[in-house]
């Protein structure tokens, strides 16, 4: 049953990491504009076909 | 539905999709409205940017020919104050963009380094409506990067004071989500670690039961030292002012909970409360969040800064030289092009000089100057450029005076909401409660007095109470919001249900902007309109684009011989027919009684057919409108127009002190704190900065505006105009919103005593607190929102 402890240690620390990561996505800027991204991931293909014609 | 359809995509323009005239400019087979268009679209063909017509048809917005002038960037002065980041090698800057509106947008803007290879970067935020250009200085300057994005149709929107807004904003709300973070983070660990606790541990698992409480209690130190650390600044800071608020209660009540889980864990007597006070926490947390709803695009604390020009010409010994307004000296000569602001009150020294104030004063058609005579300042120069020498600086003209007025220096404070009076009771009553129980316990079980005291305050933490008002309001701003009418913040809807006066302004605001109309006394047959408006599409005057839009046929013949007097008429030969139109003197007829309005003759082939009678037309359903808030509120009319249309409007304001005329900015502030001081509660509903004044001193200030990216006053909430019809139910709908606020008082109401019959008898365990927490929270939640879009709904708002 000491298993236990350690168990929880581990996933304490991996939910640190992810909330360590959401505190550098955020100061990053990575959620000041969540529309934009959206549509600009659709652009990047076509403009490659313009570029080989 | 082909056949049909084809037709209709042909006499549209390549580009932005108007309508296109008679003869099309045309390029490779395609048409276009204007000029405008097919240089834009000339330049992305060149540039290989033709995809842009593939994500969207007709993305472009009409780019009809308009001069415009910005020499003034290349003062290293007034680019120093937009730029955000300069070296020697690269300059960042970010430009506000109205016409930003699709896909197509942000792939033209964002390949922006096609057109001209020094642009190292472009980014877009759509929403926000910007693109933060970084580019190498040496090679291009600021003013050729603006006139880049000029030429193909995306003029910013260059101000000093407004709309690239400052980092604050940003960096509170990032706090907030960090906080929100945190609380969650805790409250989900320890709602795990708290489940073994409650559902029993056998007997050999008892050396879990410390390690799970002491993990719970690291987790609750980051919730009540950070995420809720704004609860006990506001709750000392109200104590120290004397107000009761209901930060109080919450925060003695996280402060109470947390006190005793760690007594309660250190001591092994029991499990804490650390769930409950992290849940509490980012509940409490997310409401707030709920709050804070802004608008990327729209500003509401603009004032005359950002409707007038950042630099303006000055004329010193025949040279031009742009000047930042700020200074501008009294004795400057300015020149003023066509389309420009008058910036200052100034003197008309050379050129004609047809004003339009409407956005001023409210006069809805041009008015012609002479010479020497003073034009105030904020009126736009209609006909070709003019010189004036300023009189007064930019901050003391009649128009920007009335900035410096007290009522622009005080904040309102508030109108105290119904959540601030009830939780002043509630605090009071809670505490009278605790410190009741602990007293009775006292004399019977003393071993029970402090756990019952503390109970009190843990189980009646007016979570649900606190959550009520924000979810309810954010329910009813989001749904304001999909009929477009946009409020500052949540408390504006709490002030339009207490509303019982409202003062409208007429042009622009009643007067519907888009669709004024003519009458024509005497007689006209098809075949003459047809010759009137191919005469008229040449020209740029209001009037004659006006009556095009009137007439509105398609064009047919070509016009040869055109002239134009400015201000004055128009003349050409259409189909072989002499056709005139103008004013008076212009077609040389004897001047006789005028009649009231604007008039615009006709004379055909030398014999006169009559004239037109241009006419406002109101805003659709404002009879409606009238009628229904007529039953509940008194209304009033301030212009600063002519009474010609008196006549018209006396339907709707029958009575004797209704309707005020020719009203100066000023008068119109006094008026509404005339009425406010009777005791009333104004809503001032205004468009232009005429109005600025009344619509920062009435109780509730609505600009409106048919395209919200225009410049609007300072106010409270911004209205478009087509939804002006829906005010009466945007005034229901805020009534109904009040209702739901008690009606989910009365329910968290409810929990709480039913909480506190356990926590009054001392039985209140961890596990009843963790249990009636979140239900009342998420009963309250989903009450409040779904009353709100039924409500809505009855309100035919949704």
């Amino acid at each position: 049953m000491n298993m236990i402890f350690m168990l929880i240690g581990i996933s304490i620390f991996l939910a640190l990491i992810f909330l360590i990561a959401f505190f550098w996505a955020s100061k990053s800027g990575q959620h000041d504009d969540t529309h934009t991204p959206a549509i600009r991931i659709l652009f990047d293909d076509e403009i490659k076909n313009t570029d080989e014609k | 539905m082909l056949e049909t359809k084809e037709p209709l995509v042909k006499s549209m323009c390549f580009h932005c999709g108007e309508a296109l005239p008679g003869s099309p400019y045309q390029l490779q087979e395609k048409e276009f409205c204007c000029l405008g268009c097919l240089g834009i679209n000339k330049i992305l063909c060149e540039h290989n940017l033709a995809d842009y017509y593939v994500y969207n048809d007709r993305p472009g917005q009409t780019h009809k020919e308009k001069n415009l002038n910005f020499d003034f960037l290349n003062e290293p002065e007034i680019a120093g104050k937009l730029v955000d980041y300069t070296d020697d090698q690269i300059t960042i800057i970010t430009f506000y963009i109205p016409a930003i509106h699709c896909s197509s947008c942000i792939w033209l803007l964002e390949s922006l380094g096609k057109i001209n290879g020094n642009i190292v970067e472009s980014r877009v935020d759509f929403l926000k409506k910007q693109v933060t250009i970084t580019y190498k200085n040496p090679n291009l300057s600021l003013k050729d990067l603006v006139e880049t994005l000029f030429h193909i149709g995306y003029e910013p929107n260059i101000s000093l004071q407004d709309v690239v807004k400052g980092q604050q904003t940003r960096v509170t709300d990032r706090k907030l989500i960090g906080r929100i973070a945190v609380a969650g983070f805790c409250f989900g660990n320890t709602m795990l670690l708290s489940f073994p606790e409650y559902f029993g541990l056998a007997g050999f698992e008892q050396q879990f039961r410390s390690f799970f409480g002491l993990l719970n209690l690291a987790f609750a130190i980051p919730v009540v030292f950070y995420s809720a650390t704004e609860y006990f600044v506001s709750a000392w800071k109200n104590l120290k002012n004397r107000i009761l608020n209901l930060d109080f209660p919450l925060a003695l009540g996280i402060l109470v909970m947390f006190l005793r889980s760690i007594w309660e864990i250190t001591s092994h007597t029991g499990a804490g409360f650390v769930d409950t006070l992290c849940g509490l926490v980012f509940f409490l947390l997310i409401g707030k969040w709920m709050q804070h709803h802004t608008y990327h695009h729209l500003s509401f604390e603009r004032d005359y800064r950002s409707y007038f020009p950042v630099a303006v010409t000055v004329l010193n010994n025949f040279r031009e030289k742009a000047v930042a307004l700020d200074q501008l000296n009294k004795g400057d000569r300015i020149l003023i092009r066509s389309n420009e602001i008058i910036p200052a009150d100034a003197i008309l020294l050379k050129g004609i000089a047809r004003i339009d104030f409407s956005f001023v004063t409210g006069e809805s058609m041009p008015v012609d100057k002479v010479l020497g005579e003073i034009i105030y300042a904020g009126g736009r120069q209609m006909a070709g450029a003019i010189e004036l020498e300023v009189v007064k600086p930019v901050s003391q003209s009649y128009l920007t005076r009335l900035w410096n007025n007290e009522t622009f220096h005080i904040d309102k404070d508030g109108i105290s909401t119904f959540s601030g009076k009830a939780s002043k009771y509630f605090s009071i009553v809670l505490l009278m409660i605790a410190l009741g129980s602990g007293a009775y316990w006292m004399f019977y079980d003393t071993s029970k007095a402090l756990a019952a005291f503390s109970a009190v305050l843990i189980i009646a933490c007016p979570c649900a109470l606190a959550l009520s008002s924000p979810f309810t309001l954010a329910a009813v701003l989001s749904i304001f919001d999909k009929n477009k009418f946009y409020l500052k913040n949540t408390s504006v809807i709490e002030q339009l249900a207490r509303i019982d006066t409202f003062v409208f302004d007429k042009t622009g605001t009643i007067s519907n902007p888009e669709a004024s109309g003519f009458a024509f006394d005497g007689k006209i047959d098809g075949f003459q309109k047809q010759l009137i408006i191919d005469l008229a599409r040449n020209s740029g005057h209001p009037l004659s684009r006006e009556l095009v839009k009137w007439i509105n046929l398609p064009a047919k013949f070509p016009v040869d011989h055109y002239s134009e007097m400015v201000g004055r008429g128009i003349t050409g030969i259409v189909n072989r027919h002499s056709v005139k139109i103008g004013n008076r003197t212009f077609l040389g007829l004897e001047s006789s009684k005028e009649a009231n309005g604007t008039i615009v003759h006709v004379l055909i082939d030398e014999c006169y057919l009559g004239h037109f009678r241009f006419t406002q037309k109101w805003r659709s359903g404002l009879a409606t409108i009238i009628n229904k808030l007529r039953k509940t509120a008194s209304l009033y009319l301030l212009s600063g127009d002519q009474d010609h249309d008196r006549q018209s409007l006396v339907v709707f304001f029958p009575e004797e002190n209704q309707m005020l005329y020719k009203q100066s900015p000023q008068e119109k502030l006094d008026f509404v704190k005339k009425l406010q001081a009777s005791g009333k509660k104004v809503c001032m509903l205004g468009d232009g900065l005429n109005d600025a004044g009344a619509l920062k001193q009435s109780d509730l200030g609505v600009a409106v505006t048919d395209d919200i990216n225009n410049f609007s006053p300072g106010c409270e909430a911004i209205l478009d105009g087509a939804s002006f019809s829906k005010i009466p139910f945007f005034i229901q709908q805020a009534k109904d919103a009040v209702r739901v606020i008690h009606l989910s008082f009365g329910i968290s109401l409810i929990y709480n005593v039913v909480g506190l019959s356990f926590a009054l008898q001392g039985k209140l365990s961890p596990l009843i607190a963790a249990v009636l927490m979140p239900t009342s929270t998420v009963t309250i939640i989903l009450f409040t929102s779904v009353a709100a879009r039924l409500y809505a709904r009855k309100n035919q708002l949704l």
